[in-house]
């Protein structure tokens, strides 16, 4: 019994040291804690503008970087406005929103995706791309198999990862090798001797590029900008005649619990400022 | 049992005490799973039960949690009788490794298995110099819920066997017994029903790892894709398929676990 109140008595200090120190710490690093109480201060006191805020970002994996890049920015220039991203699979957000996440803005790496919103009327008021991005082949740095050409992937016994076909990427990687396939450069097997080379569908491009990094695959397909994140990682570009261009979608969305920030967000983005941020990130303007 | 409660109830003891504490731990647990079961129910759910994703990623989960056990009861029951009868330095240390998967989060083994048995890992570099490679196999699988799993065995068989009285393993040495006779003839069958229980545990376990399969063994349907990573994919993609998936798993848990009463219930 006595062991059993020690204990208790040790949860119950922790609880009171954290709850203790979250408000007390700046606004801006108390995470989960300060978020609810921010979020209350504007209906308790309208007229305070500087009061802290949190802005929620739900955003495609491929925009980790460019994105937390942003995301500072607009801190900056909106003081008081703490931002907070979750990064996922477009698919991924998506559902956690139909199911009622409370996210802001949605970025997502295809117009599928987003059109899955529209269509569920989550969309406040329409979307508009802000990127485009191209995709890659990514070598792990050793090369343990000498890919050299895209004829390569094709080798049996070759261990590919892509990403899940649900997955935007995944769905770019296969448009771009049933591509291929029509080329007789490559021939029309070339597709599904590929494919019989993937040893896993990843369910975001950052699993893929973790995978190719570590070692445990030969070849990964993801976005130029993540082989541009990662420069120890070797690449093969895809031509053009056979790349897909990716088209990345923004939109404040129609349940968002700040909707006024949701639509500064959204609009930073498409400013210059947002824009010199994304192609620092090697991303293409959206034409 | 009916009479204790006329007792407390006359006696007027505070009862809401315990009721209403319960209740909540109740519906918290309950209250979810009944709404996944509600909401599974479609006009397609069998086509969805009987598609050839579910049933590939049933028949892989089956066949590698299989394994898992097996290879578990292969290893860790003679670990659980060495941690129950021998005394030896090192013991207790090995004893909370043995413990650790089971706190752990399944993500921290993922990590762990691949900086280890990873084709760039601390061993799965000589391994694959020998041309073995393990991870994105279904070996891989079979790894992953072998270390969250085993642990639940080894814990449930060392009980079992520490609860044997001494006197009947002397009585058997005093026999002629050797140390494998008297596990073999003697522990074995009277620690079987704790060995049972840990197999039982271990089993569910092995059937709803996710985390470190996905990370050490990948995903790919057939291969690797076991239910709990069909589940996820198929939230991903059409949620019916991961309601239809999750229940069906719900079920076989459940099986299990009326297996596991049963078993502990006492035969005289």
């Amino acid at each position: 019994m006595k062991r059993f109140t020690m204990l208790f008595g040790l949860m119950v200090a922790l609880a009171i040291i954290f709850s203790a120190c979250a408000p007390a710490a700046t606004p801006t690093a108390a995470p989960a804690t300060s978020a609810p109480a921010a979020t209350a201060v504007p209906t308790a006191a309208p007229a305070a503008t500087s009061a802290p805020r949190t802005l929620t970002v739900f955003a495609a994996a491929s925009l980790t970087g460019a994105f937390g890049d942003i995301g500072k920015a607009f801190e900056a220039a909106n003081p008081g406005v703490t931002v907070k991203f979750s990064f996922a699979g477009s698919q991924v957000l998506v559902t956690q929103i139909e199911q009622g996440a409370p996210a802001d803005v949605f970025a997502s790496a295809d117009h599928k995706n987003m059109d899955a919103l529209v269509t569920a009327n989550l969309v406040a008021l329409g979307y508009k791309d802000f990127a485009t991005n191209l995709l890659t082949v990514i070598l792990p740095p050793k090369n343990p198999v000498n890919v050299q050409t895209l004829q390569d992937l094709a080798k049996p016994g070759l261990k590919l990862v892509l990403e899940d076909p649900s997955v935007p990427a995944g769905n770019y990687t296969r448009q771009i090798l049933t591509n291929m396939s029509k080329d007789p450069t490559y021939g029309t097997d070339f597709s599904t001797k590929v494919i019989a080379n993937v040893v896993s569908n990843e369910t975001d491009v950052k699993q893929v590029v973790a995978k190719v990094d570590q070692g445990e695959a030969d070849a990964g397909v993801v976005y130029v900008t993540d082989a541009l994140a990662a420069p120890d990682l070797k690449s093969i570009s895809i031509p053009a005649n056979f790349n897909v261009i990716a088209r990345y979608p923004i939109t404040a969305l129609e349940k968002a619990p700040n909707s006024d920030l949701a639509s500064a967000f959204v609009a930073y983005v498409l400013s210059a400022d947002g824009q010199a941020v994304m192609k620092k990130w090697g991303f293409s303007p959206a034409q | 049992m009916h009479r204790l409660y006329h007792q407390r109830r006359t006696k007027n003891s505070p009862g809401w005490v315990f009721i209403v504490p319960s209740l909540i731990l109740i519906s918290l647990i309950g209250l979810p799973l009944i709404a996944l079961v509600w909401r599974s129910i479609d006009k397609d759910f069998f086509t969805y039960v009987f598609s050839e994703n579910a049933l590939s990623a049933l028949k892989l989960s089956l066949l590698t949690s299989i394994i898992s056990v097996g290879l578990a009861l292969l290893t860790g029951t003679p670990l659980a009788y060495l941690l129950a009868h021998w005394k030896f330095p090192g013991r207790t240390l090995i004893d909370m490794l043995v413990d650790l998967p089971v706190v752990l989060p399944p993500a921290v083994a993922g990590i762990a298995l691949l900086m280890a048995f990873g084709r760039m890992g601390i061993f799965g570099a000589w391994l694959s110099a020998i041309g073995i490679t393990i991870p994105f196999t279904t070996a891989a699988v079979v790894i992953a819920q072998t270390f969250v799993s085993a642990p639940f065995l080894v814990r449930s068989a060392r009980v079992g066997f520490a609860a044997i009285d001494l006197q009947q393993q002397e009585a058997a040495r005093l026999e002629g017994a050797n140390e494998w006779q008297v596990f073999r003839f003697v522990m074995f069958p009277l620690a079987g029903r704790a060995i049972l229980t840990g197999i039982i545990l271990a089993w569910t376990r092995a059937l709803g790892e996710f985390g470190a399969t996905i990370l050490f063994a990948g995903n790919l349907e057939g291969k690797t894709q076991t239910m709990p990573l069909a589940i996820y994919i198929g939230f991903e993609e059409n949620i019916k398929i991961a309601l239809v998936l999750s229940v069906m798993l719900l079920a076989v848990s459940l099986m299990f676990l009326a297996l596991l009463r049963k078993l502990e219930e006492p035969t005289n």
